[in-house]
């Protein structure tokens, strides 16, 4: 057994959990976080991408245990009360999702992506997104949607709630 | 996942004593092979024992003509450090090609060199460079370190603590990755040294990561993509399997070498 601290969306956790626990299964089955999604459970389909310590990362492919003492956002962690992130907005706005499946992967790698890209074109959206698969919306609004998101969080509107 | 034991090790004697204590142990570098491998029970170790925080595997130099780096730095680390884009832009470039941005922020050099596996991109890299992989038992040249197809010239209690590369006069790097799993299908590193130019190819020999030396003789005596285009690579020697055959293959690698070579310039 392994005792896990970490910061999920801003509340200090602690929890006893076996080694071999994966943080997905920590997020869904300790902490009750449904939304990040287990779709593939092979480190290929992101919909279970969260962030830890700023950084999206894979949630089926780490252990709890390899990320104690990190700070843990999930897509619960995205909105700041009644309102939307400004990804969660934009996936809204512009229609980035159809079943809903990958949508918790895609905006928390979305979030990623705009971090690290000071300009974004559409060209290095599909790129970066090349470890998140959809099987319902042919990615056209998802790129969308994520250009969007990087053109409102780059003036800042809405805060960056939890990041 | 099939239970297990993790421990965290806070130095290279404690990492090493605490695998020598376990039953059937193994390192942990970013898991993003090894908890996959776990998880299909193709490996099943009784330990694991993270080496990631440990002082000695971080960080990124430049010192005498080489460029240094911990085994614990992951992808996004080596993609994103300025040190090594103004050193050898190709491994910086090599790195952002990794699998897909997730993977790159948990995935470690030191893990890959460690597994070796034929189809990975930094293989290409250390031997294209002359890599020392400095370990704790010692020091490998990379022209000993990579033994065939999964299998390196690493112990079972060996670390990698640092991998040491060649800054070249210029290099490149030429990925044509399967779209699927987004490694290597056949990849060319060219580099000029200061003892001549070095051809290799990953993803696609028999035996792993190999040097191309007709290649090199070419680009010695003329350095430009014409030089290598029409060297014929043996089928003999490449890897077939349901993504491509050993011929599509063999007939990639002076095609790829060309574009690298025109790409370093
Ligand atoms: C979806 C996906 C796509 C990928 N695409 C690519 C790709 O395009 N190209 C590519 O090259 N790789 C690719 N990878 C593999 C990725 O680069 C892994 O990070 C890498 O193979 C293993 O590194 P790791 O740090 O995760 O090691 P782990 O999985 O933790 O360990 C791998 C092995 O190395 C050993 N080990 C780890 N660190 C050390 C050390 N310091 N000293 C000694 N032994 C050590 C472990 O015991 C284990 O046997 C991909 C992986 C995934 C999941
Ligand atoms: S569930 Fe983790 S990548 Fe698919
Ligand atoms: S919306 Fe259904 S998988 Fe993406």
């Amino acid at each position: 057994m392994s005792e896990v601290k970490l910061t999920v969306n801003g509340r200090a956790v602690t929890r006893d959990v076996e080694d071999r626990t994966l943080l997905v299964t920590l997020l869904r089955e300790h902490l009750g976080l449904t939304g990040t999604h287990v779709g593939c459970d092979t480190s290929q389909c992101g919909a279970c991408t969260v962030h830890i310590d700023g950084h999206a990362v894979k949630s089926c492919t780490v252990l709890a245990a390899q990320v104690d003492g990190s700070e843990v956002v999930t897509i619960e962690g995205l909105a700041d009360g009644a309102s939307l992130h400004p990804m969660q907005e934009a996936f809204r706005t512009h229609h980035g999702l159809q079943c809903g499946f990958c949508t918790p992967g895609m905006i928390m790698m979305g979030i990623d992506i705009v971090q690290r890209h000071s300009s974004l074109d559409e060209e290095t959206i599909r790129k970066e997104l090349e470890g998140n698969i959809c099987r319902c919306t042919g990615y056209h609004n998802i790129v969308k949607a994520i250009k969007a998101a990087a053109d409102d969080m780059a003036v800042g509107t809405p805060s960056m709630a939890a990041e | 996942m099939y239970a297990t034991n993790y421990a965290k090790a806070t130095s290279l004697e404690d990492a090493v004593a605490k695998l020598k204590s376990s039953e059937d142990g193994k390192f942990l570098g970013g898991g993003q092979t090894l908890l996959a491998t776990m998880k299909q029970r193709l490996a099943a170790p009784t330990d694991i024992i993270d080496v990631t925080k440990i002082p000695e595997l971080q960080g990124i130099s430049v010192e005498g003509g080489k460029v240094v780096i911990g085994a614990a730095t992951t992808h996004s680390q080596v993609a994103a450090s300025k040190e090594i884009a103004s050193a050898i832009p190709a491994l910086a470039e090599l790195a952002g090609t990794i699998g897909d941005p997730a993977v790159r922020n948990m995935g470690t050099m030191g893990g890959v060199l460690a597994n070796n596996d034929p189809a990975a991109d930094y293989p290409a890299a250390a031997l294209a460079l002359d890599a020392t992989i400095m370990t704790t038992r010692g020091e490998h040249a990379a022209a000993d370190y990579f033994t065939g197809i999964f299998e390196t010239a690493l112990e079972e209690d060996e670390i990698i603590t640092k991998i040491a590369y060649t800054i070249p006069k210029k290099a490149a790097y030429e990925k044509f990755r399967n779209p699927a799993s987004r490694y290597s299908l056949c990849s060319v590193f060219v580099a000029l040294l200061d003892d001549g130019p070095r051809v290799t190819v990953t993803g696609s020999g028999n035996d792993g990561v190999f040097r191309v030396t007709e290649m090199e003789e070419a680009l010695k005596a003329n350095w430009s993509p014409d030089a290598v285009r029409s060297i014929a690579i043996d089928p003999a020697t490449m890897l077939a399997d349901i993504h491509g055959s050993a011929e599509y293959r063999a007939h990639l690698v002076p095609v790829l070498a060309a574009r690298a070579v025109a790409k370093a310039g």
